[in-house]
């Protein structure tokens, strides 16, 4: 066997060893720590398969930030997690595993009987892919050809953050979310928050605007963003913003805003709702780009913050 | 010159593997958070930096090999922190965590 198949035989097994210990851990800090090793080693099984994009992005959003929040629903869960003495019963749990079960034996079943040679746009999206003016297929594909998704997506987003501000208790709304911080005011902690932004701001720059070229793109670099103004809030440097604030609001609705109009605006222009003129096609690209980093950055960041809490003084 | 350099890539790298191995047998086999923290830092900083210094020779470019230290550099930083961080927790749990 050549040196290449065992590599992939290793991933594969440590990958299904991963998921399996991630599912039988029986307090939920321990099944998140097992998620996120599994969404690491998942992403050498995308870069492995030369889907970079993918990699980043299972890297920055599959193991970081959804790491991230299902760290916080452990944390706040312990309490009555600890409390629950009566285990599920043997018949619920047989009812379970089996659908689960199910589920996953139905998938490999639909995975394994797809035609081969699976049936593929690929040819044409690269045929068609100069008259974005990009060189990157993916984002070609996410901010061109597939828009309308990606439009979807981050309206789907910002409905999020409209469903877990709306856990907050009446009085919340006038406050800011509360983050767990166990480490505020510590003074290492303080110190990568002064020294770590710089270059991250830097790196989410860079990943969104070189993803129009290489792999990369506003969603990564915009999870780089979000983590960095985490560690800052983490840090107690900063304190999340009002929900109530006028800008918040405005920045978290600016990214599928202007997708949005410009969007319309491709009716007149270009004959179709999203279509782009060729010879814009590129600068109109970046043009959405920017402000949807931006309300991609803001709202997976109070995604992590959750519902506004504190109340603030008279 | 290039059969000299590749020598080197692997002399550097097999001993940052080394000190990763060293690392997990730490984590696996010392008695106490403190110790095991100790054994992964020293996997961290030195195994990474051997491997990056080995694949410097690699790097085809020195834009390419600035990046290269600029992942361990940062990872440095990290490991640090982190390490202060847990080191906290386990002191403030208790003396046999």
């Amino acid at each position: 066997m050549s040196f290449e198949l065992n590599y992939e035989l290793l991933v594969g097994v440590l990958v299904l060893t991963t998921a399996a210990w991630s599912v039988a851990a029986r307090d939920s800090y321990s099944a998140t720590v097992g998620f996120v090793s599994y969404g690491l080693l998942l992403a050498i099984v995308w870069m492995q398969l030369q889907a970079v994009d993918v990699a980043l992005t299972e890297v920055a959003i599959g193991s970081g930030l959804t790491g991230l929040l299902l760290l916080g629903a452990a944390a706040r869960l312990r309490v009555a997690e600890a409390r629950v003495v009566a285990r599920p019963s043997i018949a619920l749990r047989l009812v379970a595993a089996l659908a689960c079960a199910g589920i996953s034996v139905g998938l490999a079943t639909t995975v394994l009987s797809l035609p081969q040679p699976a049936p593929s746009l690929a040819a044409q999206a690269l045929a068609a892919l100069p008259a974005t003016g990009l060189g990157n297929p993916v984002n070609g594909v996410l901010m061109a050809f597939r828009a309308f998704d990606t439009l979807l997506e981050k309206v789907v987003l910002v409905l999020s953050l409209v469903g877990v501000w709306s856990l907050a208790p009446d009085l919340g709304w006038t406050g800011r979310p509360r983050l767990l911080h166990p480490f505020a005011d510590d003074g290492v902690l303080r110190f990568l928050a002064r020294t770590l932004p710089p270059l991250g701001l830097l790196l989410g720059l860079h990943l969104m605007w070189n993803g129009a070229d290489e792999p990369g793109g506003a969603f990564q670099g915009a999870t780089v963003l979000a983590a960095m103004w985490l560690l800052v809030l983490m840090a107690g440097l900063g304190e999340a913003p009002q929900v109530r604030a006028r800008w918040l609001r405005v920045a978290v609705v600016a990214g599928p805003a202007t997708f949005l109009a410009v969007g319309l605006a491709g009716m007149g222009i270009a004959g179709a709702f999203l279509a782009y003129p060729v010879s814009h096609a590129k600068a109109l690209i970046l043009f959405i780009e920017v402000p949807m980093m931006l309300t991609i950055a803001l709202v997976l960041a109070l995604l992590v913050a959750g519902p506004p809490e504190r109340t603030e003084g008279p | 010159m290039s059969a000299l350099l590749d020598l080197f890539t692997m002399a550097a790298v097999s001993a940052g593997v080394l000190f990763f191995l060293a690392g997990v047998v730490g984590l696996l086999r010392f008695p106490d958070a403190l110790t095991r923290l100790h054994a992964l830092t020293k996997a961290d900083n030195v195994g990474l930096g051997l491997i990056v210094a080995g694949l410097l020779p690699q790097a085809g470019s020195v834009l390419a090999a600035l990046k290269l230290i600029l992942v361990w550099l940062t990872v440095l930083l990290a490991g640090a922190t982190v390490g202060q961080l847990i080191a906290r927790v386990a002191r403030r749990a208790g003396p046999n965590p």
